[in-house]
């Protein structure tokens, strides 16, 4: 009923965005701008330029990758994935990445908290820095934790072709992820919902767990699922770090370079087809996270 | 008075968690960020100025820099147009298979780098039919600048739809029907309404699509060919200058990039959209 | 007839905004097109000005078929009730933009500028952005920007909706005096009917997608097409199962002709007037009566009263049988 009184006045301007801008949040709409379905020839076009620009440079490169793995069929498809190598490449990939994902839901999340709850001199500039691995290219950043954490390092850590290294490398890539995704959801809060709960008599960790935290996890979920599927995905910041050692510390990405370096086309295929596979999971699942995180906001 | 006596050891354990939530948090980002930045400075002027110097006033560098630039405008400049025109295709108008669009735009960040280089040259490499065609009329595209352009695109697609669409949405679509009754044209009301009115949006989206192709590595190392002095942009003439251990081309270029890097860290911090707004 | 709006129908998927929808707008008149939300007048101005196409029928303006018209070349002056202020530019550009879009000489944009600033007294205001304006000073620069152009007809879609009431008020006089300045014909959209008994020439009540009854306001107060109308332009409660204006309800303390007991529940006086509510044959009903009279008749709740019809509204029966 509400839809059909909107048909009529039309609502009032948008409240400022704020925080939780769903990836998918443009679907939906009733009607274009004048409210018609039709397709005019000015959108005919240009959905047109869209589709041959996207699948141009996007889809059919990707279906190529996808067609090369399964051409000669699903046994062969599975033995190249399967090579010693590649396999624990893989391993080493999904373990790394789901310990990153851990440590970020957590890190993430306690310095979103420190950013929004807290003050202290310098808050600013901390907040500035978190999107530093964002702007940061990633052979740098990879190069710069080398300096500090590979061998010479000042510290006297050396973390430079072990598999530890490969995780600090993935921290240091995905910390904005659940920070940015948390922090404008701790913002928004309803701070009288804690007073509320505090005058029931709710200590500070009832209150946390009880209130907070249930309103936090659609936005942890989906930041932790985006720093997962980096994780995957990422190459420049572990090549450095990780010395590349098959068995040992190579990720499924350094493994692809090097079968594309070493003319081997159908096994990089093959090992990317499954990247490609799990950061789609990971994605539908982000979406159904946030369709639900959107329900119960 | 019970209140006081229960709130003043609450107010207390509270200022002590929060003492120590806040010394953890600074503590992670000062050994994961902090600490490695000031390295690279330290180690690039470890020996003054004149090896940085030279070593970024090499020809190699000067042309990574070069073909750098070349490929990352180039790469913005697409996305620009395309970003604007998705935006506009998703938020003001409907058509059917607009969800799969929707869905679509956000795929390249799912795309691990290497995979990015593979399908590129999977497609339009020389020895493929494309490809071929296009390398025997004189404009390959893979290991040339063409490929490159063409995996930066690719890596930074989403970026600016995503930077623009929420601000058009929020903008709505009154001041540009204002703006056709008042006669303007469709083209009009965009330049003169819908321009300025997503402008910081737009100039948010493009310095963050700017950033990742100035910084694409893995993309670009594969379908680059890395041809030093031909498809070699800074990002890979770190790679290639330390590997070859000369570590103090590559902590100086790395410190050009980094500079650069804060640089766009500022203007993303000055142009992000705020609450506010 | 300035716009003529011929058999229009509208359809948001099953949603029937629009049915077969007919209006004739004289020229130079202040005309309302009243009704609730979703009845469908926002709909219909937006098809007047081009900014929705219609589905079937035609529209006409001062004698053009303007049916598959664009907007940009209607020559309307559209006002949106969140203004629509173009916020980029200062006050003098907003107004200055139709004429800019029309090239006209420089000299020429800035005299009808100066001059329309000052018809809606906001010319200390042109440099101004419209993030510094009030919402009623912004609504006044819509107009000015609308008027600019010198269209053939100004639509203004719920002009005064986003106000509070005091600016609403001033305001609704004030497009009442502009009206009569200018006399541009003009078409507004409210749901007030307050709003549209004060200062339109004629009403057009549209609900549910089809006009309910059209007429100048007083027609439409006196001789309502049907309850709907009634009880949509003023108060109304029923008496005998029938609908009747409570200040038509007249109160005595002794019976006489035509009267019926009832029992006072409640006396509530706002101000000037005395709210009236008794139980009448098991029935609930309310009659509206003055300060004065109440105290004339010394109402209590509890005391027995004799209420009539003051006034029967003359022809309400027949129109209520044929609506």
């Amino acid at each position: 009923m509400e839809a059909r009184i909107d048909l009529d006045s039309p609502p009032p301007p948008a409240a400022p965005a704020r925080g939780r801008r769903r990836l998918g949040g443009l679907g939906g709409r009733r009607g274009g701008p004048d409210g018609t379905r039709r397709v005019g020839p000015g959108v005919a076009l240009g959905l047109g330029m869209t589709t041959m620009y996207l699948s141009l440079i996007v889809l059919i490169p990707l279906a190529a990758v996808v067609w090369q793995s399964t051409e000669k069929g699903p046994a062969f498809f599975w033995q190249a994935v399967t090579t010693p190598e590649s396999w624990a490449a893989l391993k080493l990939t999904v373990v790394a990445s789901l310990l990153v994902a851990v440590v970020n839901l957590v890190m993430g999340t306690l310095i979103a908290w420190v950013l929004v709850r807290d003050t202290f001199r310098g808050k600013a500039l901390v907040d500035m820095l978190i999107d530093l691995p964002f702007a940061l290219p990633t052979i740098v950043a990879g190069l710069v934790l080398l300096a500090l954490y590979g061998p010479g390092s000042p510290l006297g850590v050396n973390l430079a072709y072990a598999r530890s290294g490969v995780v600090v490398a993935l921290l240091f890539v995905t910390l904005p992820f659940v920070v940015r995704t948390v922090q404008p959801v701790l913002l928004e809060l309803d701070r009288e919902m804690e007073s509320a709960a505090a005058s029931l008599g709710a200590g500070n960790a009832t209150i946390f767990r009880r209130i907070v935290l249930p309103n936090l996890i659609p936005a942890m979920a989906a930041g932790t699922a985006l720093a997962f599927a980096r994780s995957i995905s990422e190459f420049g910041a572990t090549v450095l770090i990780s010395g590349n050692i098959p068995f040992k510390t190579q990720v499924s990405a350094v493994s692809i370079f090097g079968q594309i370096e070493s003319d081997n086309p159908i096994g990089a295929a093959a090992v990317s087809t499954v990247l490609l596979v799990i950061a789609l999971v990971v994605l539908i699942l982000l979406d159904v996270l946030q369709r639900w995180g959107a329900r119960r906001a | 008075m019970p209140e006081l006596s229960s709130a003043a050891p609450k107010v207390a354990a509270s200022t002590v968690s929060k003492v120590a939530l806040r010394s953890v948090a600074l503590t992670y980002l000062f050994f994961l960020l902090v600490l490695p930045l000031l390295l690279i400075c330290w180690r690039t002027f470890d020996h003054g100025l004149t090896p940085v110097w030279t070593a970024l006033s090499s020809a190699s560098a000067l042309h990574a820099f070069k073909v750098t630039v070349i490929v990352a405008v180039l790469a913005v400049a697409l996305n620009t147009v395309f970003g604007v025109g998705v935006a506009i295709l998703l938020v003001r108008h409907d058509f059917p298979g607009k969800r799969v669009l929707n869905a679509f735009i956000d795929l390249p960040l799912a795309v691990s780098p290497v995979v990015v280089g593979l399908a590129l040259v999977l497609v339009y490499g020389n020895t493929t039919a494309l490809g071929g065609w296009f390398s025997d009329h004189g404009f390959p595209i893979i290991f040339s600048i063409p490929g490159m352009v063409l995996a930066t695109v690719f890596v930074s697609l989403p970026l600016i739809v995503r930077a623009v669409a929420p601000v058009l949405a929020e903008v709505g679509v009154e001041q540009e029907q204002a703006a056709w009754t008042l006669g303007a044209s469709p083209w009009a009301a965009f330049r003169r309404i819908t321009l300025p009115a997503i402008r910081w949006a737009l100039a948010y989206g493009m310095v963050l699509a700017l950033a990742r192709s100035l910084g694409e590595y893995g993309a670009v190392a594969v379908v680059s060919g890395r041809l030093v002095d031909q498809t070699q942009t800074l990002t890979l003439f770190v790679e290639e200058r330390y590997q070859n251990f000369d570590q103090a081309a590559a902590y100086a270029a790395s410190f050009a990039l980094a500079f650069l890097a804060v640089v766009i860290l500022l203007l993303i911090k000055f142009l992000r959209p705020k609450d506010s707004a | 007839m300035a716009i003529d709006a011929a058999h229009v129908t509208k359809r948001f998927g099953d949603f029937v905004a629009l049915d077969d929808v007919s209006v004739d707008i004289p020229t130079g008149a202040l005309t309302a097109l009243l009704g609730p939300s979703g009845g469908g007048k926002s709909t219909l101005l937006r098809i007047i000005a081009g900014l929705e196409q219609a589905d079937s029928g035609t529209i006409t303006i001062e004698g053009e078929e303007a049916t598959r018209l664009s907007p940009q070349r209607r020559n309307v002056g559209f006002v949106f009730q969140h203004y629509a202020a173009f916020k980029h530019m200062t006050v003098y550009r907003n107004v200055a933009f139709g004429l800019e879009i029309r090239k006209v000489p420089k000299d020429k944009i800035r005299r009808r500028v100066t001059e329309l600033l000052e018809l809606v007294h906001l010319d200390a205001m042109a440099h101004r952005y419209p993030a510094q304006l009030s919402g009623g000073q912004r609504q006044r620069m819509a107009l000015a920007r609308a008027l600019a152009v010198e269209p053939k007809v100004l639509l203004l879609d719920e002009p005064f909706g986003a106000l509070d009431a005091q600016v609403r008020k001033e305001l609704r006089t004030w497009l009442r005096r502009l009206h009569d300045e200018v006399h541009v014909t003009t078409v507004f959209v409210t749901h007030d009917q307050e709003e549209a008994m004060e200062v339109a020439d004629s009403i057009v009540v549209l609900a549910n997608g089809r006009v309910e009854q059209s007429g100048r306001p007083d027609e439409l107060y006196e001789r309502p097409a049907n309850d709907f109308v009634m009880s949509f332009l003023g108060p109304v409660t029923t008496l005998g199962g029938e609908l009747v204006r409570p200040h038509d309800l007249e109160v005595l303390v002794q019976p006489a002709q035509d009267t019926v007991p009832a029992t006072v529940l409640r006396v509530v006086r706002l101000g000037f007037e005395v709210r009236v509510e008794v139980l009448l044959d098991g029935v609930e009903t309310w009659a509206q009566v003055t300060r004065t009279t109440a105290a004339r008749l010394g109402l209590q709740s509890g005391s027995t009263v004799y209420v009539r019809p003051e006034r029967v509204s003359a022809d309400s029966d027949s129109l209520v049988a044929s609506a």
